[in-house]
């Protein structure tokens, strides 16, 4: 077997160079939840494995006037911790505890989530809803990325050479709002979903929606932002008609694939369901 | 090959690895603590689960490199010499296991759900065992040695 090279920077500047000039088998190593378990299966080959966890700025969280910053690196189990990103963002922060078990959450990292590009990815729906917006540092200095912009297809992102996420930014919700995720697995547990959806929304104070962001997963080869969604939503009271427009939009995005876990009729559907759903609970969430 | 160091059940080793030998690899077939076990290779079972610095963790999703420096507790380290750790006991006298393969990892991780839920219920219990199969038991005494061990464990202090 080939041997595979390791290093484990300190700093963003000394990854970058080691991914630039690592061939195209350099791997960014954050969790490992992904890239291990590929990594024995065979269907990965790294040359050169970069961990990531010893730089700061990726595995720290701070609170700014306007919004949090998350580092790329920082586990789910860290995100559910922070009582004010929690209270801010609970629909993000219930994603993330979706994901795998107690031991993978405290690995899982929200950059390995989102540049694994798995369409069924649970972070990243709820990542979407939220405006997150990711950072990402390259050769040529940093650029910064909507969320939904990032991955292309299963297994494949917008990322280059070279290029590593370092931090997400979240905006700090205006007053009177709310977020969600839902998905849909076939077990109650340890599964991988088969249809995601995140809402997030903000009302006035006769409880008109003013903003809106729907996203939905695993329907689609990447996550999907759903703009008629929003559309369906915003200046109205959350009434069914709007549930209705919602769902209808929800399923009429959807691109699915038919397998094990659902045929394409289902997963169409529940898409919509679900969508209303996290929209309800978005919209209860504005009150507290 | 690169050396790493670490402490594992309170002693210091310092092994030769490959980059790619996985900390399970490094416990199991270099160390011989082969009480740690491998039942999947999905990264699923949870068969495999050893604490890290504290925290639990699947040792067949860590390379052994990313190990160094880190203190690592394995079903070895568990009991005091001869006389079971609480947890242990609870399993033993609540029929806990039947043919022992997944017992280790239920162990770990019900000493990490003792140390975070002291008080623990039924309902927790399953939860937090999303991570860890067992293809015998059913699970029922499993969940009830946990939270047996988890309350021994609260009386005796922690
Ligand atoms: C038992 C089990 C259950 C799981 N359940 C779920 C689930 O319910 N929902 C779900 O969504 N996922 C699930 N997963 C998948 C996985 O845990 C998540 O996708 C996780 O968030 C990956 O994060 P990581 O830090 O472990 O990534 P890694 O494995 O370290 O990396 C994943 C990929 O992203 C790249 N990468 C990582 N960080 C960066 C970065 N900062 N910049 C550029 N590239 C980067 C890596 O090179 C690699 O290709 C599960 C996995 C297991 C083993
Ligand atoms: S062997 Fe590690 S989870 Fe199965
Ligand atoms: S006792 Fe046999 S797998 Fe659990």
């Amino acid at each position: 077997m080939a041997q595979i090279e390791y290093a484990a920077p300190a700093s963003i500047k000394e990854a970058v160079g080691l991914m630039a000039n690592g061939g195209n088998s350099a791997r960014v190593l954050a969790g490992g939840t992904d890239l291990l378990v590929q990594l024995r299966a065979g269907r990965l080959k790294p040359g050169l494995i970069v961990d990531v966890k010893s730089i700061d700025e990726m595995c720290s969280i701070s609170v700014n006037k306007n919004d949090f910053r998350i580092g790329a690196a920082v586990c789910g189990a860290e995100v559910n911790e922070h009582k004010r990103l929690k209270k801010a963002w609970p629909g993000v922060c219930e994603a993330l505890d979706l994901i795998g078990s107690t031991q993978i959450q405290g690995r899982a990292t929200l950059g390995g989530n989102l540049c694994n590009a798995s369409p069924a990815a649970d972070s990243v729906p709820a990542l979407i809803a939220a405006s997150a917006v990711a950072t990402i540092a390259g050769p040529n200095g940093r650029r910064k990325v909507p969320v939904e912009k990032i991955s292309k297809g299963p297994g494949k992102t917008v990322l280059k050479k070279g290029e590593i996420v370092v931090y997400f930014t979240l905006p700090k919700p205006a007053p009177r709002s709310g977020d969600a995720y839902l998905r849909m697995i076939p077990r109650t547990e340890m599964d991988i979903a088969m249809v995601g959806a995140g809402v997030s929304l903000t009302v006035d104070k006769s409880g008109t929606c003013t903003a809106a962001r729907v996203a939905i997963g695993a329907v689609a080869p990447i996550v999907l932002l759903v703009a008629d969604g929003a559309k369906a939503l915003i200046g109205t009271k959350i009434d069914d008609a709007a549930l209705n427009a919602l769902a209808a939009a929800a399923s009429a995005a959807c691109n699915p694939i038919d397998d094990m876990r659902g045929t394409i009729e289902y997963r169409t559907q529940v898409a919509g369901v679900l969508a209303c759903r996290a929209a309800l609970i978005a919209f209860e969430r504005t009150r507290s | 090959m690169p050396t790493v160091s670490m402490t594992v059940n309170g002693a210091e080793v310092s092994v030769e690895v490959e980059n790619r030998t996985l900390l399970v690899q490094l416990l199991r077939e270099q160390l011989r603590l082969t009480g740690t076990h491998v039942g999947c290779d999905t990264s699923q079972c949870g068969a495999c689960v050893v604490h890290m610095d504290g925290i639990p963790v699947k040792s067949c999703t860590i390379l052994a490199v990313q190990a160094a420096d880190a203190d690592v507790l394995t079903i070895e380290g568990v009991a005091d010499g001869d006389t079971l750790h609480p947890m242990q006991a609870a399993f033993r006298e609540n029929h806990g296991l039947q043919c022992g393969f997944c017992t280790s990892g239920m162990v770990m991780a019900g000493l990490d759900i003792a140390r975070r839920f002291p008080d623990v219920d039924d309902a927790t219990v399953r939860r937090e065992l999303s991570g860890n199969f067992c293809r015998c038991t059913g699970y029922h005494n499993i969940v009830k040695s946990i939270v047996a061990g988890a309350h021994a464990m609260n009386e005796a202090g922690g």
